[in-house]
């Protein structure tokens, strides 16, 4: 009988706590961000429409300001992991001194970046820091020196950047980082080049 | 020479220096940065934007337009022909629009209705190329925010549709899109964080939002020229991959409606000077 007076309390805090949130944060219905995000861009092609909804990974984690709780954090990591291709040849290093110039280019995909002029770049460095040369690094996300000298240049963790690379959320559901291969950002021979420039020996990260 | 170009020619001088001296430690840069900028807020008189609040001003006192009529019957909230204050309080809902405007949204009613301007014309080609001097709407923006130079944010959002649109642009600047899945808080949601050596300020963060927000319109040295409010957020979109962001659109307003409130009560110090 208490237990369930104590659980009716606490199911009622509950109603009122949700209902002064509600108050204070209205919630917005969808369908209006969608319409608004459309009427917006009146200028974009029929192409890029897709651009302005994103997928069902991305309403997730925008909905949960990128904390998603656990069971739908697995299935975000399940669905990220079910994107990723691998080299038919399955080596998964390509040429550390190609991602290093990917590392640094920022090119692609802006509405002044058509016809395209050159490969779409990584654009590593805007957040990382990489290599001791380039001091001119953001700060977003942690630093990558040394990394696959930390990791013994073993072949799992080779696998793991490849795969951070082609869809970061299979390792970290939600993360900030761009999901490079499976958005079709870059192709995976440059993706096989950024895992060198991480896991190379001779790589200036590992230096 | 006057004051203002030996002012601009030590800049100059001084930018230089700065772009000269890239093996600099990450602090020493950020130090020359900070002095750089101290330079520009120890002289107000140097800021090139003033030159354009000036012919901004001009344009809102001149007859023009196919009715031939000045902006001085437009209300900014305040009333018509109202400028001092006005932009302190926006955005705001008008109801003559049925609308929340933010200072850019509300000149570009003003030139449409008041004097007859084609609206589909003043929103092709809203913001200037570098090097490009800022466009008639943006000049009279800049012109009416610096009237409000000193003064604190204190638009009220208390209407049902200024509700709305606040919630609408913090839903707007969680939402991640575009082929690199950013949203305006994968770059401003954290404290302390650079995107390569530019610090990036946490704009859903109210003591940081108040430190910066009230700096727009800007002169953007690094463009030469000012930059308004609405052209930033286009400048943001076009970093995230998408297209361009319609002039004085409800997405674009909602967002600086989001951005303004989170920096209530902080400072206006408009027009301000960016890197």
């Amino acid at each position: 009988m208490q237990f369930k007076t104590i659980a009716l309390i606490i199911s009622v805090a509950g109603l009122a706590t949700t209902a002064a949130v509600a108050q204070t944060k209205p919630k917005v219905d969808p369908a209006k961000a969608d319409a608004a995000m459309k009427t917006a861009f009146p200028k974009a092609p029929a192409d890029w429409h897709p651009r302005l909804v994103g997928d069902e990974t991305m309403k997730d984690c925008s909905a949960h300001r990128n904390t998603p709780p656990q069971a739908l954090a697995k299935t975000i990591r399940e669905r990220a992991k079910a994107t990723i291709q691998y080299p038919p040849d399955g080596k998964l290093m390509g040429d550390w001194k190609k991602g290093e110039a990917l590392a640094q280019s920022g090119y692609g995909m802006r509405f002044t970046d058509y016809p395209p002029k050159r490969v779409n770049g990584g654009n590593c460095y805007a957040c990382h820091q990489l290599t001791k040369q380039e001091v001119s690094y953001g700060t977003m996300g942690p630093s990558l020196l040394e990394y696959g000298k930390i990791r013994k240049f073993s072949e799992a963790d080779t696998k793991i950047a490849y795969d951070k690379i082609y869809n970061s959320h299979a390792t970290f559901p939600c993360s900030l980082m761009p999901r490079f291969g499976a958005n079709n950002f870059l192709t995976i021979d440059q993706i096989k080049d950024l895992t060198a420039l991480l896991m190379s020996p001779d790589s200036p990260v590992n230096k | 020479m006057t004051k203002r170009t030996r002012w601009l020619m030590t800049l100059a001088c001084c930018t230089v220096a700065a772009m000269a001296t890239p093996a600099f430690a990450q602090g020493d840069t950020e130090k020359q940065l900070e002095k750089y900028r101290q330079m520009m807020k120890d002289d107000p008189w140097s800021n090139p934007a003033l030159l354009d609040a000036d012919r901004g001003e001009e344009l809102w006192k001149k007859p023009r337009g196919p009715k031939n009529v000045s902006l001085e019957s437009c209300d900014l909230g305040k009333g018509p022909g109202k400028v001092d204050g006005a932009f302190a309080e926006l955005p705001r809902y008008f109801a003559d629009a049925d609308k929340v405007m933010d200072v850019e949204a509300r000149i570009l009613w003003c030139m449409e209705k008041l004097q007859g301007f084609e609206r589909a014309k003043l929103v092709e080609r809203p913001h200037p190329g570098g090097g490009a001097p800022v466009k008639e709407l943006g000049a009279i923006a800049t012109y009416v925010a610096s009237r409000s130079n000193g003064l604190k944010f204190a638009a009220k959002f208390d209407h049902p549709k200024e509700k709305e649109v606040l919630a609408l642009g913090e839903n707007l600047f969680f939402r991640r899109m575009g082929p690199m899945d950013f949203a305006c808080s994968t770059c401003h949601a954290d404290t302390g964080k650079r995107i390569r050596l530019q610090p990036l300020p946490y704009l859903s963060k109210p003591e940081e939002a108040r430190k910066v927000v009230g700096e727009w319109p800007a002169y953007r040295v690094s463009t030469t020229h000012v930059m308004t409010m609405q052209h930033r957020v286009y400048d943001c979109f076009w970093q995230m991959r998408l297209p361009q962001v319609e002039l004085a659109s409800d997405a674009s307003v909602a967002l600086i409606a989001y951005l303004v409130n989170t920096a209530k009560g902080g400072n206006i110090s408009a027009p301000g000077m960016k890197r």
